[in-house]
């Protein structure tokens, strides 16, 4: 791929970040910019939801309820670890941080389509937010991340109608960047860049996209529903007036299940820049990457009723959402199994970025393979609402798009900041949160599969070891997302020593300065050629060359 | 929506081209492109709604029945009609955007204002007839003809008048008819019975949602239309505001869809 070189200009050119006002930054409508105010957002919410989860395993650490005090405090962590992780962090995190700051760089333009809209997005993020602030402060609430009926809509005594008002406005700040972004695919494209030469990145965003913009008002209209009812009594949950309490779970896990795609394609998306990059080869099939995350992101609607397997949904309807979730894994092996073939022949390079990559590729594998076993529906009924569960989906979630957000940020902090951080406590950290990650969550597995069920506080004293071993775990992993915290911050006090592209990678961003200049490119951006020209032959011979300088 | 807050030489026609697009073309295929796509994420909004009044529907065809036959469908012919003829000259504000008619334009958004506003006026009549009758759903709501109905007795008097059972049939309250078709074999099922009823009072919850929904989007869509009269009228837009008032136009064609869909859901269907 090909820019036009940086044009030199008398002085240096004032990059994104020069100006550094308060007004400057909340009245920016620059995406870098907003990404930024994201980042700072997301992350925040990731520590707040973060310390939740450590008090709960705090808790767990014995078998009697002994910490929290009461059952009730542990429903309410439970659910607000639930709400703000998946509502405040895992959607927005890697599209609204990475997606904002690169898409439009990526594909050669000087900005998002509608760059108010876009800023205007954070806002109504922030207002969501904010009053998930106030219910943690006001006493939470304990429906759990689902807020299922009936009892979020009859018995509940906690703050269920503002959460669910906080989700609804939350879910149009992923609406307004869902259509900002597939606009601007649309749209903006650079001459040259054909939809063939969009770096896998795009695509996965673009499929992100669709999802935030088809999935998220089924999600409001659910939510509204659920206030309805709690204001007005009027009976859509309610089995005595005629409602039906599975109502809300279809409408509920329509959106939630693609909400699942909706966190973890953006983590595609990163690890598909990452392993070309640091394998020093073309990704293997890039067609058929590309058109894995819209058949993800088609399948991802289908497939809702795997949810419902144990609630009174018909036996023919779950025998046919089993089919179509086993369906889903296709494309999502499609995308590992290039991963995997892009690596070979490659010339592999262990910098932070890629060790995230692998950790990524490795937990995301086993979160599929034991999706597939929930999605048998023999299997379902053995393990639903156990540990297995939770240890599933945070092998999805945490294995999967945490460990590609912080790839990301490391892949790209050098782009955003113009500075490199620590590398050694970069690799440490990485293998940190890998070996935290597992301690945490593999026990977990176990514990489900022995039949501990999720969401209590106490449990039979033989599940001691395994559940002392997660929570050993999860010191380990909150130690592992400190210390990148920590060093990732430090480095801003050093030079802008990074250089435009520090890891000689090929993609539009990498040939502009960093940090970028406000409109991102000094002159017309032409593209020529396919993305991800890297060649491992030539990476080995540089490295050859540098061996033999370094022994003469 | 871009709307650059200066004015360049507004006589000219030509819109002002935002930094981060090529041209104007491009500007314009984007915005008309946003919209869309925010159409298409409304589509999805209202579209779980009506999922689910066809599933109750289709559970309870009976009680949507009875309950539907209390909606008005002239009133509801009448707002097709307005909302219809709105459309309409919000096709021509359009119209007149692209071609250059500053006055056309704001007698065109003024007349779409008037008739947005007589159909907003409408409604806000049925719903009040609907009130009155105990039909909005919560604790205030009573199935007409049920021992609570104080509007009931007329109902009963003519039960006790002895008539044939056909006549009766044809007179029968809303209760009498739920408890009909409720009962099994000459025996009520109290069961079924309480469901029609929750049915029944389903079909008003959907009513008003739906509606009101929709009566919120009317709400947005002619602030947006009085604002756009204003803006026009003092050529704050650059050009003759072409995109922005096409962009509107599709939002309002777009409500104006969603009532078309409303209509036969919530009044027609027998």
């Amino acid at each position: 791929m090909s820019a036009s070189a940086p044009a030199r200009h008398d002085g240096p050119p004032a990059d994104y970040l020069s100006e550094s006002t308060v007004k400057s930054w909340l009245l920016t409508v620059d995406h870098k910019r907003i990404g930024i105010l994201y980042l700072i957002s997301v992350t925040t919410f990731f520590f707040v939801g973060g310390v939740i989860a450590g008090l709960m395993r705090l808790e767990l650490m014995t078998p009697r309820g002994d910490v929290l005090g009461s059952a009730d405090t542990y429903n309410r962590m439970f659910t607000m670890h639930g709400v703000i992780m998946i509502f405040f962090f895992l959607v927005p995190a890697i599209p609204a941080v990475l997606g904002n700051f690169l898409l439009p760089i990526m594909i050669g333009a000087r900005d998002l389509a509608f760059p108010k809209i876009n800023l205007m997005s954070w806002y109504v993020y922030m207002i969501g937010g904010l009053m998930g602030v106030y219910i943690l402060l006001h006493g939470g609430i304990d429906t759990g991340w689902t807020f299922y009926t009936p009892f979020s809509s009859m018995y509940s005594n906690t703050q269920v109608v503002t959460a669910a008002l906080a989700v609804f406005i939350t879910g149009f700040s992923s609406i307004l960047t869902g259509l900002n972004f597939v606009v601007t695919v649309h749209t903006m494209r650079a001459p040259g860049m054909t939809w063939f030469r969009m770096p896998l990145f795009v695509w996965s965003h673009y499929a992100t996209a669709l999802i935030m913009v088809l999935g998220t008002p089924v999600l409001a209209i659910s939510v509204v529903l659920v206030g309805l009812e709690r204001f007005f009594g009027v009976g859509v949950f309610d089995p005595k007036l005629g409602g039906d309490p599975i109502l809300f779970q279809h409408l509920f896990w329509f959106y939630s299940h693609p909400a699942v795609y909706i966190m973890v394609l953006p983590g595609f998306a990163v690890v598909s820049e990452i392993i070309p990059c640091f394998a020093r080869r073309p990704i293997f099939g890039y067609r058929f990457v590309a058109f894995a995350s819209v058949a993800i992101a088609i399948f991802g609607f289908l497939v809702w009723g795997h949810h419902m397997f144990v609630s009174g949904q018909s036996m023919y309807a779950g025998a046919v959402f089993s089919i179509l979730s086993f369906l889903v894994a296709i494309p999502s092996a499609i995308k590992v199994f290039n991963w995997t073939a892009t690596l070979y022949k490659g010339s592999i390079k262990f910098d932070t970025p890629m060790l995230y990559a692998l950790g990524f590729m490795g937990l995301f594998t086993i979160g599929g393979l034991t999706g597939l076993m929930l999605a048998s529906l023999a299997i379902d009924v053995h393990v639903h609402d156990t540990y297995f569960i939770v240890a599933h989906f945070h092998y999805i979630m945490v294995g999967g798009t945490v460990m590609a957000y912080l790839g990301g940020i490391h892949f790209w902090w050098p782009k955003m900041t113009g500075r490199m951080y620590s590398d050694l406590w970069g690799k440490l950290s990485a293998l940190l949160v890998f070996v935290g990650f597992n301690l945490t969550f593999f026990p977990q597995f176990l514990l489900g599969y022995l039949g501990m069920p999720r969401r209590y506080f106490e449990y039979r004293p033989e599940f001691q070891v395994l559940n002392v071993m997660s929570t050993a775990g999860a010191t380990v992993l909150a130690v592992g997302m400190v210390v990148p915290v920590i060093y990732l911050l430090l480095s801003l006090r050093g030079p802008k020593n990074a250089g435009p592209n520090p890891w000689n990678a090929t993609g539009l961003e990498w040939q502009i300065e960093s940090p970028p200049t406000t409109h991102n490119f000094h002159e017309p951006v032409l593209v020529t050629c396919e993305p991800y020209l890297y060649s491992p032959e030539e990476a080995e011979r540089e490295y050859a060359h540098a061996q033999h300088d370094h022994v003469a | 929506m871009h709307t650059p807050s200066t004015t360049t030489s507004p006589e000219s026609g030509r819109q002002l081209l935002l930094h981060h697009f090529d041209d104007l073309e491009q500007q314009h295929l984007s915005s008309n492109l946003g919209m869309w796509f925010f159409l298409v994420s409304e589509v999805m909004f209202f579209s779980g709604l009506i999922a689910a009044y066809t599933v109750y529907r289709a559970w309870s065809p009976e009680a949507f029945h009875l309950a539907s036959r209390h909606m008005d469908k002239w009133l509801g012919f009448f707002n097709t009609w307005v909302l219809l003829t709105s459309s309409l000259t919000m096709a021509l504000a359009v119209r007149c955007s692209q071609v250059g008619d500053r006055r056309g334009i704001v007698r065109n958004l003024f007349l779409t204002l008037v008739f947005g506003t007589a159909f907003l006026g409408v409604k806000a009549t049925e719903y009040r007839t609907e009130i009155n009758h105990n039909l909005f759903p919560g604790k205030h709501f009573i199935v007409p003809g049920s021992p609570e109905d104080p509007h009931a007795h007329a109902a009963e008097g003519s039960h006790e008048g002895g008539e044939g059972h056909e006549g009766a049939a044809a007179h029968a309250s809303d209760y009498e008819r739920l408890r009909e078709a409720s009962t099994v074999d000459g025996k009520l099922d109290e069961e079924k019975f309480s469901r029609n009823k929750g049915h029944f009072q389903l079909m008003f919850v959907l009513y008003f949602f739906m509606t009101g929904v929709h009566a919120f989007h009317m709400i947005a869509g002619l602030a947006l239309v009085a604002l756009f009269i204003v803006l026009t009228q003092i050529k704050w837009f650059s050009g003759y505001g072409q995109t922005q008032i096409e962009v509107l136009g599709l939002y309002w064609h777009f409500v104006d869809v969603v009532w078309v869909f409303l209509y036969p859901l919530l009044y027609l269907i027998e």
